[in-house]
């Protein structure tokens, strides 16, 4: 989906690149903040990521959905990657410049701010810039079972809308109870001969539409208050291993794909100890604002929101960060 | 012609893949995957700039249902490296391309 690909940078022979603005991450929130800040004439660098099969990948949780119902502006709705593909033309249209790369570190306790991409060992750093948005986003959490490595790809997958197809006339199961993994169980019915959700809880935590539409839908079934012990199958998967959460009882339910919906944890591994997060490791900002505890550094979308998590709240975010960061470089002295 | 990614049918498979004179990377990918979409101009560009030592090529798994059976693809994206016209690795799910070509180099 992209035009560029800067992923043989050698910063050690080259001077650092510096700019006002760098964004890292491209989900709604990091597109948007392009858009604000590219149309502010700021020149934003957008750092957005490199392709992979969970959430963290450019463009965000939304290249992995299908139709997004919720967006304003939409009548009909809107495929999740062809949202994203507009997002990124149009902050590209405005000036923003992206490159398809992964920020391997970051240097916040001076300014400039110094950005690494590739080796992350490397003496100079491939960008430095006046302010940073953060918007890393967050990624799908898998179950933590040995046998996920080993069958992933499988039968095993984070994608139902990459590997839906390979489970026709298949009976399959969907872990997780939220509105992705209902959006999930939705979607492979398209597919499979039955679709049973796993939900450790007896109700669902998802939206009352994409439940009632769960419901009515005559191909999935519920497993509730149901937790997975284990995924069987040596080359392939063939069975899950279910328990009861309230009798301990274990059954094994036999399916030959399962995909993992339960949640998602956000991307600040590159910010530990230097960024204030909470428990859960999402960024802190301050109260109805994008800052955080650096002077200089903003954070949106979903890396410091677990409570809404839309894809639209993920944009307002973004827009703030820009607007932030764009009063705060004109205030600053130094 | 050097650093051209070719497609295969369920027809042409074979003989092309015994054909070749170098390790063949097979991409199976689909419309609908995005994943596949955000790899496709880093195998572009790994097939000319490693075109001395790597063909690309490509099976859409919509027209060739049969080859990913075959092949038991079971996600996409999936690699599939052919050196001698067997399959000696395989490389599932997207990656960036700095990642793609350690995996690769280790087989190549």
């Amino acid at each position: 989906m992209s035009e560029q690909h800067s992923t043989n940078e050698s910063p050690a022979d080259d001077a650092p690149s510096h700019r006002e603005v760098v964004i890292i991450g491209s989900g709604p929130a990091g597109l948007t903040a392009a858009i604000y800040t590219a149309r502010a004439d700021l020149a934003p660098l957008v750092i957005e990521g490199e392709p992979s099969s969970t959430s963290d990948q450019p463009g965000g949780q939304l290249m992995l959905t299908t139709e997004v119902e919720n967006f304003p502006g939409f009548s009909e709705g809107i495929m999740g990657p062809q949202l994203m593909t507009e997002m990124r033309a149009q902050a590209a249209r405005f000036g923003a410049e992206i490159v398809t790369a992964k920020v391997s570190r970051v240097e916040l306790a001076e300014r400039p701010f110094c950005i690494w991409i590739g080796d992350p060992e490397a003496a100079k750093p491939t960008h430095t810039a006046d302010a940073v948005i953060v918007s890393t986003g967050a990624r799908s959490v898998m179950l933590g079972l040995e046998a996920e490595q080993r069958l992933i790809g499988h039968g095993l997958s984070t994608c139902a809308t990459c590997d839906g197809f390979f489970f026709r006339d298949q009976e399959i199961a969907v872990v997780g109870g939220g509105d992705s993994a209902l959006e999930e169980a939705g979607f492979l019915t398209k597919f499979a001969s039955k679709v049973t959700l796993i939900h450790r809880r007896d109700e669902l935590r998802a939206s009352k539409i994409m439940q009632q539409r769960a419901f009515d839908n005559s191909r999935i079934e519920f497993a509730w208050n149901s937790v997975v012990d284990d995924v069987l199958g040596e080359t392939k998967v063939e069975g899950l291993s279910l328990r009861d959460t309230r009798t301990n009882e274990t059954r094994i339910l036999p399916v030959t794909g399962v995909f993992i919906a339960i949640g998602h944890r956000p991307n600040t591994d590159l910010f530990t100890g230097v960024l204030d997060m909470d428990e859960a490791g999402y960024l802190v900002t301050g109260a109805d604002r994008s800052t955080t505890n650096v002077d200089g550094v903003f954070a949106c979308g979903d890396v410091q929101d677990h409570t809404y998590r839309q894809a639209v709240t993920a944009a307002a975010s973004g827009c703030m960060a820009a607007i932030d960061a764009e009063r705060w470089l004109e205030s600053r002295t130094d | 012609m050097a650093g051209a990614i070719s497609n295969l049918s369920e027809n042409t498979f074979d003989e092309e893949i015994s054909a070749a004179t170098e390790p063949v990377l097979v991409d199976f990918w689909a419309e609908w995957c995005g994943p596949c979409k955000m790899i496709a101009p880093i195998l572009e560009e790994i097939a000319i700039e490693q075109s001395d030592s790597v063909q690309v090529a490509k099976v859409n798994v919509d027209e060739a249902p049969e080859l990913a059976r075959r092949f038991e693809v079971m996600s996409i994206p999936t690699l599939i490296l052919f050196t001698d016209g067997q399959p000696t690795a395989r490389i599932v799910g997207a990656k960036g391309k700095p990642q793609l070509l350690e995996e690769l180099a280790s087989h190549l």
